[in-house]
């Protein structure tokens, strides 16, 4: 395959996950020719999107698959709440306006929704669940996308671009028997997600502590297009340590080990560090709040390690997780094989015993169960470990997705460093969400901005062909 | 040993996904392994007759080959499934022809053609098998006595081997032979078996044989299926012609059994042809490549019945029926001989799952959870 099968190509979109299909489908219903390359082979197509289950939408009353409504301010506060106001609000306000339409947007291209998941109750409301998960959707949108006509490459993936003065030529892109080529195009959509699988990139960022990161997100998401936009000038957005880290096992595998890998108990016990110290409130929030903080907690621990300790009266109240939990019959026994100080944590737990005070358990909500005295304090859920057997989860930090990314403007358009829009190069999905949640975590909002996003991506970018903008009227294959 | 390995490869799979549940809209499989945190091989050898093999949870996962986890429930259930049958055999020494069911199938087959023919030949008293019979009276050939008692222990024997694996089957998931009976439960379990809810998937069918979702293996499964069951109540009502009213056949081509037999045996063309076809377009790398004999095995058993039944109803009268009737009833006995120890098995375990699955949910809803 050479560039040559590629002349007077409309829009090529870089990267394979919701947002690029989204982009690449617009695009290719407004009539321009499209070309879409996903860097990863088919069996692992869909970046991120792989690991999905629901889109955060707004929506009026009892549409289903909701449990009920979920309105525009409410979803406003949410987003403000975690983001503490930070991050590009005119943008945030056009997703969350425009996300009702994105359920039937989904549905016209062949998705299936179903209730909320068990276990993701306090979801069913805000999130609509895709019937068998983000690998069925971006099924749907790939056989979507192949019937109109959209051109797709596997293991092709851009390397470099070709950018003068904000204005795109062509992508150096390797091919997948290892070749090299040059693709032009009229506008390119960059929608290759963030860097977190590149973990030397990652490194200059938190330094050696990311050798006890576990990416339980895509392997593909190497940040190369994204670092050559930078490069070409293209303005950053968010700060590179931020993206979604969960605590997940840490018997996960390095890369792609995704959801199962949560341990969703934190809450229901306690969490102590290599030394056998606790170190934070384990009771302070619910989710996705409590799982959104560990993970970065978790990181500025010695080793990058912690451990969470529960006991048989709660085993049951929690998602079962990949790996076994180690089990003893005194916290002492689970205390050894974690190779922890068997007497300093033996001695955290009854201090903590001793601390916690009267009071209802109730899971669901922020309850009266407290601990007195005692520092850090645990504010909700404290209940004494004196039930065996005792269980323990090792948990290390596991990154989804980095939020660092490139500056776009309403219309998608990627802003250059000199303040000036791109006028032929668009992004969506991570590699811009960074604008919108610069920091904190909303469970499913990241396909809710990389639809919008992709749509208003694969709209401008055919009326940039339409127009003749950019590089249309030097477009001179002058990469040949 | 081998066992073991494949229980362990199920547990594996099963904790993956009782982590994951994304799939849990597809089928009835998942709201099952729901229920449970732990899966022992009574576990497993439920859920596995409880997939109806549609695939469409293989396609959305995240987990599948070549993924190192390699989650991949439409093979690991089908090689679960092979091996509950041949465990849940009666009487044991016979399991084994689960393991080389096409050859088992053939030999029957022959063996069965031989019986007849000799049969035949004696009851023509030398005379060629090729002399028309007048009115295609086939009792000229086997008296109605040697059918009644040779297809009637035949069907007995089968009937009885298959009830024997159900209750094996039942108690080995860990249920009591009295909740067999459970009407409420029976009666969703029935619904399901007669609509084929789970290859219907709310109307989109199933990823068989690609992919995309499609309806077709649904429809010629029907098709099978009903066949299958017109061609029980052509024979059933036979008998009550024969023995309650003491009209004796052959009947006429406008009669209640031959209409319904007609029936039954142009959907047992259709279908296992059908379903044949669908087999070959079938994605191999989440197949149990060893079930294919006896799959393949089955359909044509079928096939062979429809087709030789057919053609002798419709020659009977000629020259040909001698020897059509030969090979038809060689064929049926065949098949109701290898019943127990074939494809049939499945659908036996399949409603027993389904009744299990209706039960548990009865006893979550009991429980309010």
């Amino acid at each position: 395959m050479s560039h040559q099968d590629f002349r007077d190509l409309d829009v090529l979109v870089l990267g394979g996950g919701n947002a690029a299909l989204c982009a690449a489908i617009t695009a290719r219903e407004q009539g321009a020719s499209v070309l879409m390359l996903e860097c990863s082979p088919k069996c692992f197509r869909g970046g991120n999107s792989r690991h999905t289950r629901n889109m955060a939408l707004a929506h009026e009353a009892h549409i289903v698959p909701y449990t009920g409504s979920y309105p525009e301010e409410e979803f406003w506060n949410d987003y403000l709440r975690v983001t503490g106001g930070e991050g590009n609000q005119q943008l945030a306000r056009m997703v969350i306006h425009e996300s009702p339409n994105c359920l039937d947007w989904a549905r016209n291209h062949g998705v299936r929704f179903q209730p909320s998941l068990t276990g993701t109750l306090h979801l069913g409301r805000t999130n609509a669940f895709f019937l068998g998960g983000g690998k069925a959707l971006i099924n749907a949108y790939y056989a979507s996308a192949e019937r109109l006509g959209v051109q797709i490459l596997y293991e092709a993936e851009a390397i470099d671009l070709d950018i003068v003065d904000g204005v795109f030529r062509n992508a150096t892109v390797r091919m997948a028997g290892g070749e090299q080529a040059k693709i032009a195009a009229k506008t390119l959509i960059t929608a290759s997600g963030g860097f977190q699988s590149d973990l030397e990139w990652m490194r200059k960022a938190w330094g050696d502590a990311v050798d006890n990161f576990l990416i339980r997100g895509t392997p593909y998401d190497k940040g190369l297009v994204l670092k050559a936009l930078l490069d070409r000038g293209a303005e950053s957005v968010a700060d590179p340590t931020q993206g979604h880290m969960v605590p997940i096992d840490a018997r996960s595998p390095k890369f792609d080990g995704g959801i199962v890998t949560r341990v969703d108990c934190v809450t229901l016990g306690i969490m102590v560090n290599k030394n056998g110290e606790r170190y934070y409130d384990e009771g302070e929030d619910r989710w996705p709040k409590r799982y959104a903080i560990w993970g970065r907690m978790i990181a500025k621990q010695p080793d990058q390690i912690s451990y969470a300790f529960i006991d048989s009266k709660v085993f049951d109240r929690f998602m079962p997780s990949r790996y076994p939990a180690i089990t003893g019959n005194t916290i002492g026994e689970v205390a050894r094989q974690f190779n922890l100080p068997v007497e300093k944590v033996e001695a955290v737990v009854a201090e903590f015993n001793r601390a916690v005070q009267p009071g209802t358990f109730n899971h669901a909500i922020l309850d009266d169960c407290k601990t007195a005295g005692l520092t850090p304090p645990k504010t909700h859920w404290a209940q004494r470990l004196d039930t065996p057997p005792f269980y323990g989860y090792p948990l290390r930090t596991g990154v989804t997705f980095t939020y660092f990314g490139v500056k776009v403007n309403a219309k998608s358009a990627v802003l250059m460093k000199t303040g000036k829009p791109a006028e032929n190069i668009f992004a969506t999905g991570e590699i811009m969400a960074g604008n919108i949640l610069p920091r904190g975590y909303v469970g499913g909002f990241g396909l809710t901005i990389g639809n919008v996003f992709g749509r208003i991506a694969g709209n401008e970018a055919a009326m940039a062909v339409r127009e003749g903008r950019g590089a249309l009227k030097e477009m001179a294959y002058a990469a040949k | 040993m081998q066992q073991s390995e494949l229980m362990r490869e199920g547990e594996h799979m099963m904790t993956v996904c009782n982590a994951c549940r994304y799939c849990e809209g597809f089928c009835a499989v998942w709201p099952a392994m729901e229920f449970r945190r732990k899966f022992a091989e009574g576990d497993l050898t439920y859920l596995a007759n409880l997939c109806h093999n549609c695939s469409e949870c293989y396609y959305a996962c995240q987990y599948a080959p070549p993924h190192e986890w390699e989650v991949n429930p439409p093979q690991t259930f089908a090689k679960i499934r092979a091996q509950s049958y041949e465990q849940y055999a009666w009487p044991k020494p016979l399991a084994s022809a689960f393991r080389a069911n096409a050859l088992v199938v053939s030999l029957a087959v022959a063996l069965m053609l031989v019986i007849f023919l000799f049969g035949a030949t004696q009851a023509l008293g030398g005379k060629s098998l090729a002399t028309a019979i007048p009115r295609g009276d086939f009792y000229k050939i086997t008296s109605h006595e040697t059918l009644v008692l040779a297809f009637g222990a035949a069907g007995l024997f089968a009937t009885l081997a298959l009830l024997i694996g159900l209750v094996r089957f039942w108690r080995g998931t860990g249920e009591q032979v009295s909740d067999l009976t459970n009407l409420p439960a029976l009666a969703t379990a029935i619904k399901d078996v007669l609509a084929l809810k789970y290859l219907d998937d709310s109307g989109w069918g199933c990823a068989y044989p690609s992919e995309k979702s499609s309806q077709s293996r649904r429809w010629f499964h029907h098709f099978t299926f009903y066949g299958f069951l017109l061609c029980f109540a052509a024979t059933t009502l036979g008998a009550i012609y024969y023995y309650g009213f003491g009209w004796k056949g052959p009947y006429g081509y406008f009669s209640l059994p031959v209409v319904l037999g007609t029936l039954g045996g142009i959907g047992l063309l259709i279908g296992p042809s059908r379903l044949y076809f669908l087999k070959l377009g079938r994605n191999r790398e989440i197949t149990d490549e060893k079930q294919c004999g006896m799959d393949v095995a089955f359909l044509v058993m079928l096939l062979l019945t429809s087709a030789s039944g057919l053609l002798l109803l419709v020659l009977r009268e000629t020259a040909a029926m001698s020897s059509l009737l030969v090979i038809h009833l060689g064929v049926v006995m065949a098949l109701f001989l290898t019943l127990p120890y074939g494809k049939f098995v499945h659908g036996v375990y399949r409603c027993a799952a389904l009744l299990k699955y209706a039960l548990e949910r009865a006893r979550k809803q009991t429980l309010g959870v």
